[in-house]
């Protein structure tokens, strides 16, 4: 408990209200006038208006496109599932700004909504939802679905045999014991679009304002810490009644579910309903989730004499002027590699230690923690950048332009994934089997080496694997982070789409598809370790 | 010097009292069974001397030695859990060779020992079997061999057999009867099922609310209950308030004839089932007592008959099975003053 | 317990603070400094190697780069650090934020060598010298040459000329809260139409059919109709850089086309200018200005063009060829005083985001 307490009390708590306090008090006096003036601004009003609008709105639709999706994943069994698993959940991974990109392509003017029907959606906030439900489609598959394949279909069946009609049964039975799940996935999926970003910068043209953005612009470009300190105070306010109406549910969750392994509940679909419904599920996958990535590779191979691999040869190019890069762009790679890498391994040990802390201890105290540990993927980027750099500026915590502070800044956000994947499989543990192994005589560690190790080593396999990927395509705080060495993918893809010219514009597309290919297969590996009671993601 | 000396032991949550001051010793190669209703604190007990639960109050020697701030995986105790509690992601012998895996014994060692208990629990050459694969029955022989494995100077068994169906039981208990006596283990066990107790036990040990109702050995505590608490608990329901004078005592029922000698007094009546005498009626102002048969069980060698007295509670008699009457007949009922003990009041 | 978590929390404190210690050590911190100097810049911070080895040949110093964010962050970043700054030398406040980096005294004066060779109107701070000009380029409106061609329409050339009907729904403009190119184009009209007309002149552009995007990035490679990478862009007129032309030719695929695939508007311009200048606190000043000296040599001076896309300020750097052949002169490019604009930059956001909501 200690180590992950330690870790977030001086890479995120210190750090942010160091910022906050900047903004709070700027002499050195708390300075709450200001805040009124910032909270009664009308335009204040209007932008959590909207902030809480998009994302109900966004909540609500991908709920009602992902879970019969989730339905499909959880009761079917069909070719290639593992792959479209992984594949469904590489937009959650990806950077927004090349997914902006691919979604203006589809809906924006000759675009393929546009050749067909005559329908531009791009600027509208149809995009924007759209793009919402891109992104957490795997949150809500995964969430629910995971449940819902572990069902045991032989609670179903008894209320059938009592005289419930098939509907009524599935109301009366899977419904009450799946409304947990959706209700955790629905707070997930609100959450992440509540604090949306990018999406919204690029898709939103100027009209479009959340919360996150409104601090970004206050913060990034005007320096008006005063008033980015109250947005980001409001902020936390709201992101923490989530988390705490989020924890209940989950609490609630885990009560008593006749659970089953889910390989049995899954079967080849029967009968033209059941094909039809897997069959659209899987049009719609294929027009939401993959046709937006299949842009990406499309463009990344159209080189100016047909396809090829001219981009991709682009990249590998030794470093010179004409490049305009210091180093040969696939270095980027190896960089996000190593980056990824020291982050999960920080997310792994910091989220495990949480995680078996959280098993063990119970109590409000602790529960609070576990929200606790949420709270950076509610936090806008530029807080934690600019915190780090006024809060970690003395010897010996001088980690401003230090390495570290890039991997540890993406460990924040790995660690949430972390600890909700280890925990539930870690609280399945029966204590017991810990005690057999003390009265055999194996210390804690001993016991925890010999009994817990062994049966959560896919878990945190699988949660490794996880916080790899968002550590992957973890973009906001690392262009915040000063850096000496060579930049990560997601931000060489930006240099290069911030450029003119042919070949940038090829590269950075080729880039893009090169991180979603490593982000696939690290998720492909996933669903190869996947355990069969795995957490929420 | 006794193997377990356990001296006032207290242990409470929050505000219930799990053990009230139990005092309990285990002498070396003894086999003591606590005995009793669920929630009456024998797990705890058990939990308590292993150094799973932190104690309240008293204090735990073992071999001498006041355990008290001694780790659990250092007390040297076996425990067989109730369920077992198996490793499942390992195979027989990891689970067998566990407990000596942790105190650095070398492998070959291990191996040999692992047959050699896999042999006297009667599962030769499993050891390469996945726990999943294993029946009621052989999980808890690979639960007893794992405990016995590191060769601990108190084992100790929370419900051993409590899983298994009736005829495992009964089977199982001689052999692990027989396996104390030829491996001179002292052992500590706890269960609900007096039967079980008694075929395991050198002593019994009654627990109620946490603390120690009866001690002695099987025939003592079967013989002469301490309480009627501890009679209904070893399934006497013949249990009446009465007053002792002389030569019978006056009990609800009516007068119950004592054995000589029992003191005079306020009392309870206990009556075996044994010994209540059914017989045709007599003259209803025979004076004798009555009682109207309610129901009848068949219980192989005999028929244990449920009677509607004519005053009092209801009483249970043990008949041969030819002579038990049928439902609804009326009968007389006389009491065997040597099937009748007196106990304190409740 | 109480002990543990003390414990725990020390051990993993002194844990970072080891690993912390031994990254930094990697690279160099400047607390060993005298043989190194740090410049922090923005991410579009590009110089090649070659040009720093000559720097560490000349004068003995390494050059540790730290790079993070656009412009307006790095700059903001030296404001929160002021008296304590992350490096020696910043580069990259350009003249829509000098006055705000200049007020929060985050510089120490340096005279550089070589700024007589500089034009006087890019010198801000001609007094004091804490800020020295490095680059200059001009943010314009950019047209695809092609679709004016086929059209038999000339392409536009003045501000005045884009509310013009004949160019109705072709142009694409940034949003001036969130992009660099976006603020200078706002600046741009205020320049040329004055405090009082500026929003008059937006509003006839709004009523033009003006389309606006978040980022460059948007603008240019989804909307632009002659970007190598807009094959789905429908606008012909963008807001970019003068230096863009030369850009699409040498990063495209034809070698010497006869011209480049788009123009400038050259009465469009907004003049940015960028500056160096050593933080105040640094803790090797003398690498510091040493390294302020060589970014206005002529060896660092000619290595900017095709790194960074904009122009030297130093008259005598040679200009490549690309540039010269396809790159547009910008004769009287429009201004702001680096005080106005930080004076009125909030207020003029504000205002043109309602004004075109």
């Amino acid at each position: 408990m200690a180590v992950p307490v330690a870790f977030f009390a001086l890479f995120f708590g210190y750090p942010v209200a160091a910022i906050v306090a900047r903004g709070l008090r700027p002499d050195g006096q708390w300075d709450l006038g200001h805040a009124r003036e910032v909270l009664t601004d009308p335009v204040t009003a209007q932008v959590v208006g909207f902030t809480v609008g998009q994302a109900a709105a966004s909540t609500a639709l991908t709920l009602a496109l992902a879970l019969p999706g989730a339905y499909v994943f959880a009761r079917f069994d069909f070719p290639g599932k593992r792959l479209l698993r992984a594949v469904v959940t590489v937009p959650f991974v990806l950077p927004t700004v090349v997914v902006g990109s691919a979604f203006l392509a589809l809906l924006g003017r000759d675009g393929l909504l546009d050749e067909a029907w005559g329908v531009r959606l791009d600027t509208s906030l149809w995009a924007i939802l759209l793009a919402h439900v891109f992104f957490n489609y795997a949150v809500v598959v995964r969430t629910v679905g995971g449940l819902w394949g572990q069902l045991d279909p032989g609670q179903e069946e008894a209320a059938r045999m009592l005289g419930a009609s098939r509907l009524a049964a599935w109301r009366r039975v899977t419904l009450p014991a799946l409304a947990p799940a959706v209700a955790a996935a629905a707070l997930m999926v609100f959450l992440f679009t509540f604090t949306s970003f990018g999406v919204i910068e690029v898709l939103g043209g100027a009209r479009y304002v959340t919360l996150e953005v409104e601090i970004y612009r206050q913060t990034a470009h005007f320096l008006d810490l005063p008033t980015a300190a109250v947005l980001t105070c409001l902020q936390f306010a709201a992101v923490t009644a989530l988390l705490a109406v989020h924890a209940r549910t989950v609490r609630r969750r885990e009560g008593a579910l006749r659970l089953v392994d889910a390989g049995r509940t899954a079967r080849r679909p029967r009968g033209a309903a059941q094909w039809t419904l897997l069959g659209s599920q899987l049009v719609l996958i294929a027009g939401l989730l993959l046709l937006p990535l299949a842009v990406l590779v499309e463009r990344s191979l159209a080189g100016p004499d047909g396809y090829g691999l001219d981009f991709y040869r682009a990249l590998a190019a030794a470093p010179d002027a004409a490049s305009g890069f210091a180093v040969a762009p696939l270095a980027a790679v190896g960089t996000s590699l190593r980056y990824a890498a020291v982050a999960t391994l920080i997310a792994v040990v910091v989220g495990g230690l949480a995680a078996a802390a959280l098993t063990r201890r119970a109590g409000r105290l602790v529960r609070g923690f576990d929200a606790l540990l949420m709270l950076p993927l509610g936090t806008s980027a530029v807080t934690v950048g600019f915190g780090f750099l006024i809060a970690l500026d003395e010897p010996p915590l001088d980690l401003r332009s230090a390495w570290l502070l890039v991997p540890l800044a993406q460990a924040l956000v790995g660690v949430p994934f972390v600890v909700r994947t280890m925990l539930p499989v870690l609280r399945a543990v029966d204590e017991r089997l810990r005690e057999a192994a003390a009265v055999l005589g194996a210390s804690p560690l001993r016991a925890w080496r010999e009994v817990d190790l062994p049966m959560v080593r896919r878990a945190l396999a699988v949660a490794a694997g996880f916080a790899f990927a968002v550590s992957l395509g973890e973009f906001g705080a690392t262009v915040f982070i000063a850096r000496g060495d060579e930049p990560t993918l997601p931000v060489a893809v930006t240099q290069f789409l911030g450029r003119a010219g042919e070949l940038n514009y090829g590269q950075a597309m080729a880039l893009s598809t090169i991180l979603m290919l490593v982000c696939a297969a690290s998720l492909l590996a996933l669903e190869c370790v996947r355990t069969h009671r795995a957490g929420e993601f | 010097m006794a193997s377990l000396d356990v001296t006032g032991l207290t242990v409470r949550f929050g505000g219930h009292t799990a053990l009230d001051g139990v005092d309990l010793a285990v002498a070396e190669g003894e086999t003591v069974c606590v005995l009793g209703p669920s929630g009456s604190g024998k797990s705890t007990l058990l939990r308590a001397v292993a150094g799973l639960r932190p104690v309240d109050a008293g204090r735990v020697l073992l071999a001498g030695r006041d355990v008290a701030r001694v780790p659990a995986h250092r007390r040297g105790v076996g425990l067989m859990f109730q369920d077992h509690q198996l490793f499942p992601q390992r195979d027989v012998a990891g689970n067998v060779a566990f407990g000596l895996r942790v105190r650095g014994v070398g492998k070959a060692a291990a191996r040999e020992r692992v047959t050699e208990l896999l042999e006297l629990v009667g599962l030769p050459g499993a050891g390469r079997r996945a726990v999943a694969s294993l029946s009621g029955g052989e999980q808890q022989r690979v639960a007893l061999a794992r405990a016995l494995a590191p060769e601990p100077g108190l084992l100790m068994l929370d419900e051993p057999l409590g899983q298994l169906d009736r005829g495992l039981r009964e089977r199982l208990v001689v052999e692990l009867r027989q396996l104390f006596d030829r491996l001179g283990t002292t052992v500590l066990a706890v269960t609900h099922d007096h039967s079980e107790a008694f075929a395991l036990a050198d002593r019994v040990v009654i627990m109620a609310e946490g603390r120690i109702a009866q001690s002695g050995t099987p025939v003592q505590v079967w013989e002469r209950p301490a309480s009627p608490f501890v009679a209904r608990f070893l399934g006497f329901d013949n249990v009446v308030p009465g007053t002792a004078r002389g030569a019978a005592a006056d009990t609800p029922w009516g007068p119950v004839p004592l054995p000589p000698g029992t003191p005079p007094g306020p009392c309870s009546v206990l009556v075996r089932p044994a010994g209540v005498r059914l017989g045709e009626p007599r003259d209803a102002d025979g004076g004798g007592l009555t009682g109207t048969v309610a129901a009848r069980t068949f219980r192989g060698d005999h028929v244990v008959v449920l009677l509607d007295m004519a005053r009092g509670p209801r009483a249970e008699a043990a008949c041969p099975l030819r002579s038990a009457p049928e439902v609804g007949e009326r009968v007389a009922v006389g009491f065997d003053a040597a099937d009748v003990v007196r106990l304190p009041p409740a | 317990m109480k002990r543990t978590t003390y414990r725990g929390v020390l051990a993993a404190a002194v844990g970072t603070a080891l690993l912390a210690g031994c990254g930094g050590s990697g690279d160099g911190g400047s607390a060993d400094g005298d043989r190194t100097v740090t410049l922090v810049t923005h991410e579009s911070f590009l110089v090649s190697d070659d040009v720093l080895d000559r720097f560490t040949e000349e004068t003995g110093y390494e050059v540790r780069l730290i790079k993070s964010g656009d412009a307006g962050v790095a700059v903001n970043k030296a404001i929160l650090s002021a008296g304590n700054p992350e490096g020696d030398v910043l580069f990259g406040v350009d003249n829509t934020m000098l006055s705000k980096a200049l007020e929060a005294d985050v510089f120490t004066p340096h005279r550089a060598e070589g700024l007589d060779r500089v034009p006087q109107e890019v010198r801000l701070d001609p007094e004091q010298h804490r800020v020295t000009p490095i680059d200059t380029g001009e943010v314009c409106v950019n047209y695809d040459r092609a679709y004016f061609a086929d059209r038999g329409v000339e392409p536009p050339q003045t501000l005045r000329d884009l509310t013009d009907p004949a160019y109705k729904d072709l142009l694409v403009v940034q949003n001036p809260a969130t992009s660099s190119p976006g603020l200078a184009f706002l600046l741009a009209t205020v320049g040329a139409f004055g405090e009082a007309g500026w929003r008059d002149y937006w509003e006839d552009l709004k009523a033009n059919g003006v389309l606006r995007t978040e980022g460059w990035e948007q603008a240019y490679n989804d909307h632009f109709s002659a970007s190598a990478a807009g094959r789905d862009g429908d606008r012909p007129l963008v807001v970019s850089y003068a230096s863009s032309p030369p850009a699409e030719v040498y990063y495209g695929t034809e070698d010497n086309p006869g011209q480049a695939p788009t123009g400038v508007a050259t009465g469009t311009c907004f003049q940015q200018t960028e500056f160096a200048g050593l933080l105040d606190g640094a803790a090797n000043p003398e690498g510091g200005k040493a390294l302020l000296d060589f970014m206005l040599s002529p060896a660092f001076q000619e290595d900017i063009p095709l790194n960074m896309f904009v122009r030297p300020v130093r008259e005598d750097a040679e200009l490549p060829e690309v540039f010269t052949r396809y790159g547009a002169e910008v004769p009287e490019p429009h201004r702001v005083a680096p005080e106005k604009i930080d004076a009125h930059r909030e207020r003029w956001i504000e205002q043109w985001s309602s004004l075109m909501r």
